[in-house]
C-alpha cells in the first residue's frame, strides 16, 4: 500500500549530527499517569523526548525518575533547562543533564518572565555561547524574533526553537510570518517549540516549512492524550507533506473548478 | 555530622564518601547525578570524595518535562 508519505520525497531531520525519522518531538510532563505517558509517546511516533532535571525525592526514591518508564535505548532523551531564569542556572542544569550520560544535547531555556514564560533572549545568547564552547549541541528555545534566531545560529546552536505561542497556552501558531522568515534565513534546523493546542495547529506550523515541532501540554492535557498523540503524529506528517507539495496560490476572487464552456442555452 | 542534601539538613556518618551516602539513601549511582559544593562529581570518583561537615550536596535525575 502506498501512503501519502511515501509519494513525497523528504529527507530525515538531522540535528547536531544525529538523524531522526520523526519530525514530531514530545515532552514527558503533566501526564495524568506514567502509563498514559508511555502509550501517548508511542502513539506520537516521536523519537526525541524531552525531560527535565530535578532533585531526587529523598522520601520516595524508587520510581520517581521518568527513566523507570521510558527506555533510553528506544528514545533520544533531550534534557531541558526549564525553570531556569538566569544564564548561570541554565548552564548549571545543562552540565548536570550531560553528566547523566546519554548525550550532549540540551534544550536550552532561559526564562525571562513568570507569567508568560517568554524567553530572556539576552541570557539565552550568553548561556548558548558558553555551552557551545563546552561542546554541547544546543537547541535554543526562543521567541519568534529573526535577529535573535540569527544570533543563536551565529553562536553555534545546533537548532533554533522559536515558539508558536507561550508554553502551555495552546494558542497555536500566532506569528506564521516570523516563523517562516526564521526558517528561510537560518541554515540550522528550525523546530517550533511550545504553544500548539490541537492537531490543526501542528499541521499549520509544519506547513510553514519548519523542520520539526515539539509539544507537551497539547498531548498531555488532552482529554485522551493517547488519541491526541496519534492525531499530532498525523498532523505533523500531513503539514510537512503539504509544505513539500507546495500549496496553490491564494486568490481574492473565485476561479471556477468546472468548465465554463458547454453550458446549456 | 550535618550536611545539606537537596536543600534539607541531614545527619550522616562521619567520614562517609559520596558513594556511601548514595548507598545509605538507597540510590543507584547510575541513576543520579551528584553535585558536591556546586561541583559535579563524576560516577567513577564518587567513592573518592569524602563528605565533610556542612557540605551542600545535590542529587538530581530526569523527571517529566517539556
Amino acid at each position: 500500500m502506498t501512503t501519502a508519505v511515501e509519494t513525497i520525497r523528504d529527507e530525515p531531520l538531522t540535528i547536531g549530527g544525529r538523524t531522526f525519522q520523526s519530525r514530531l518531538m514530545v515532552g514527558t510532563g503533566k501526564y495524568p499517569d506514567m502509563d498514559t505517558m508511555v502509550r501517548a509517546i508511542e502513539a506520537s511516533g516521536a523519537e526525541v523526548v524531552t525531560v527535565a532535571v530535578r532533585r531526587v525525592n529523598l522520601d520516595r526514591t524508587k520510581e520517581s525518575s521518568v527513566l523507570h518508564f521510558l527506555d533510553p535505548k528506544h528514545f533520544f532523551l533531550l534534557a531541558n533547562t526549564a525553570g531556569c531564569y538566569t544564564a548561570a542556572d541554565s548552564i548549571r542544569y545543562a552540565r548536570l543533564a550531560r553528566e547523566a550520560g546519554f548525550n550532549d544535547f540540551v534544550k536550552l531555556e532561559v526564562i525571562g518572565d513568570e507569567e508568560t514564560l517568554l524567553p530572556d533572549v539576552q541570557g539565552l545568547l550568553e548561556a548558548a555561547k558558553v555551552l557551545v564552547q563546552e561542546g554541547f549541541k544546543v537547541l535554543a528555545y526562543t521567541n519568534e524574533d529573526l535577529v535573535t534566531a540569527l544570533r543563536l545560529e551565529d553562536a553555534g546552536c545546533a537548532a533554533v526553537m522559536p515558539l508558536a505561542s507561550p508554553i502551555g497556552s495552546g494558542l497555536g501558531l500566532l506569528n506564521p510570518f516570523s516563523v517562516r522568515t526564521i526558517k528561510r534565513r537560518l541554515h540550522v534546523p528550525v523546530i517550533v517549540d511550545a504553544g500548539v493546542g490541537t492537531a490543526s495547529d501542528a499541521c499549520v506550523t509544519m506547513e510553514q516549512g519548519v523542520d520539526g515541532i515539539l509539544m507537551n501540554t497539547a498531548i498531555a492535557a488532552a482529554q485522551d492524550p493517547v488519541a491526541m498523540a496519534h492525531a499530532m503524529r498525523l498532523a505533523t506528517i500531513s503539514g510537512r507533506a503539504a509544505y513539500l507539495a507546495g500549496r496553490m496560490p491564494r486568490r481574492e476572487v473565485a476561479v471556477p473548478s468546472s468548465p465554463t464552456k458547454g453550458m446549456l442555452d | 555530622m550535618d550536611v545539606v542534601i537537596n536543600g534539607e539538613r541531614k545527619q550522616i556518618t562521619s567520614g562517609a564518601t559520596l558513594l556511601d551516602l548514595l548507598t545509605e539513601l538507597e540510590l543507584d549511582p547510575r541513576a543520579v547525578v551528584v553535585e558536591h559544593n556546586r561541583k559535579i562529581v563524576r560516577r567513577p570518583a564518587l567513592g573518592d570524595v569524602t563528605v565533610t561537615e556542612g557540605d551542600a550536596i545535590e542529587l538530581v535525575h530526569f523527571v517529566g518535562g517539556g
